[in-house]
């Protein structure tokens, strides 16, 4: 089991090396080769798969625009690359990509959302596709024998299930579980399948997008602050059995502690994820600066214990973050919580 | 800088497609997992329930069984006693028939052989007083006429014999 692991890692190694070397070679100064990296991490108009000699294998993805005068807008990023650069700078209908890969607009008074499908997006459907593939064939299982031991897909989604109901929603909620229990079961599997396929080869960075970690948290928040009950308000807006003066100091303590918890939920995965993507592509990169056989050795041996470490990672971070959101929930729904946590 | 400032796009997309994920998922492959885990729990707590009640009515009947047993078992013990005890008196009844008649037999048989006896006595004292009166006569034949105080004499000697 673990060899075969090991096996599986260090294939998934070279891929990934043999997909991203011929860009870190065709990367020029120390300078480019971190600019590539901050690239490769970071969302795109195109999706950058691999570069073979000169030729780079990219899929020009749709950018959809929004703006009040205007409407919805339709292009190709193809559009906006430059023909003799191969990159993005060209100008398209008063739009063009920046260097950091923005879209922006020409008369830099217009106001426009920019609804492109990214590469982070086009990553989002596929996490979502598979996502929902893995779940939905394992549910098949349930509905036509119900009271038969897990096969197959199944076999492998209930244990998972279980874990998060009977160690996260249970022991953090409290007897209002189940009203919770398909919510962070849906974070779990979201993010954790978005942490494996980030690491897979020419994939992107989406668990490891700000964007994405904050729309998650903000969702918890929501989740957490509309099922507040009473003696929760009542401990942020009131906090009980603290004298009137003190009372100056604990109320806005408190109320930022309402941010602080979506704010470090956000950052923890983001920093995480985005870390371990860093780590994984500066190793690759010291080959290419160093250019000798004994560094491309020790590094592609570190490529794949980083990236074992990194498959911990992404499990852990998913577990964290469902766990943080359960006890965030847990907190707004005790009967007692506040009587209970602090005497 | 850029690494850390969300995309307003992406939070859009983002948003949209966890919402459609949560419903679909929570409608089709939640409520039927869960459901279907809960009920099979159920399903294994009432075996397990039921498993304990059979073991715990089988633990009732063999103790029922042990105590049947232990009854059956004095019972037939006192049975084999009682029955002892019968058969020692009817044997030692036996022995004491036995011996009483085994007694009277020998009690009979003695006053037969005294009877026998006395009868076989009293014949001997016939034939003897007969062979003494043959023996009697014969020499008194000779005698006789000679001397009556001798014939006298003889009488007497035959009176006086006595065969004990």
């Amino acid at each position: 089991m673990v060899r075969k692991f090991i096996r599986l890692t260090a294939l998934l190694s070279v891929i990934f090396l043999t997909f991203t070397a011929g860009a870190f070679a065709a990367a020029g100064g120390t300078e480019d080769k971190t600019s590539f990296i901050m690239h490769h991490i970071k969302d795109s108009h195109a999706w950058h798969f691999a570069t073979v000699g000169h030729t780079h294998v990219t899929l020009q993805l749709p950018v959809i625009i929004y703006s009040s005068d205007r409407g919805f807008e339709f292009y190709s990023s193809a559009s906006f690359v430059d023909p003799e650069t191969h990159l993005f700078g060209k100008e398209h209908n008063g739009y063009f990509i920046d260097e950091n890969d923005k879209l922006k607009s020409v008369d830099e008074s217009r106001s426009f959302i920019d609804l492109s499908i990214t590469k982070n997006v086009a990553m989002l459907f596929l996490v979502l596709a598979i996502t929902l593939y893995i779940l939905l064939s394992a549910s098949r299982h349930y509905k036509s024998n119900p009271n038969k031991a897990p096969k197959g897909i199944a076999s492998f989604v209930e244990p998972i299930v279980l874990f998060v109901r009977d160690e996260i929603a249970l022991p953090n909620i409290g007897p209002k579980y189940k009203k919770f229990t398909p919510y962070l079961l849906t974070l779990f599997f979201f993010i954790w399948i978005g942490n494996l396929m980030g690491l897979l080869p020419g994939a992107a960075n989406l668990t490891g997008n700000i964007a994405v970690t904050i729309t998650l948290a903000i969702i918890t928040f929501f989740v957490t602050n509309f099922n507040g009950n009473k003696a929760y308000w009542k401990h942020v807006v009131a906090t009980p059995g603290v004298p009137l003066p003190l009372l100056l100091i604990i109320v806005p303590v408190e109320i930022i502690g309402l941010f602080t918890k979506p704010f470090a939920l956000t950052v923890r995965l983001f920093v995480a994820i985005t870390a371990g993507h860093i780590v994984i592509l500066s190793f690759i990169g010291l080959i290419f600066v160093f250019e000798s056989y004994a560094v491309g050795v020790a590094s592609t041996l570190m490529v794949v214990f980083i990236n074992i470490i990194e498959l911990l990672v992404a499990t852990i971070q998913a577990y964290v973050f469902t766990l943080f959101s359960a006890m965030y929930i847990g907190a707004a729904v005790a009967d007692h919580g506040h009587e209970e946590a602090h005497h | 800088m850029d690494l850390i400032s969300p995309d307003l796009g992406l939070i859009i997309w983002q948003t949209i497609g966890f919402a459609i994920l949560f419903i679909i998922l929570a409608k089709y492959a939640w409520r039927p997992i869960l459901s279907a885990l809960e009920e099979r729990e159920g399903t294994i707590e009432t075996a397990l329930y039921a498993a304990e009640k059979a073991r715990k009515d089988m633990e009732g009947l063999v103790a029922e069984n042990e105590k049947i047993l232990q009854e059956a078992r004095i019972e037939r013990d006192e049975i084999l006693k009682s029955a002892n005890e019968y058969a020692a008196k009817i044997m030692e009844q036996a022995k004491d028939e036995a011996a009483k008649q085994g007694a009277k037999m020998i009690q009979d048989a003695k006053a037969i052989i005294q009877t026998e006896k006395e009868a076989a006595l009293t014949d001997v004292k016939i034939q003897v007083a007969e062979i003494s009166l043959h023996i009697a006569e014969k020499l008194l034949r000779k005698n006789l006429a000679e001397v009556p105080e001798q014939k006298k004499l003889v009488e007497e000697f035959v009176k006086d014999i006595k065969l004990n």
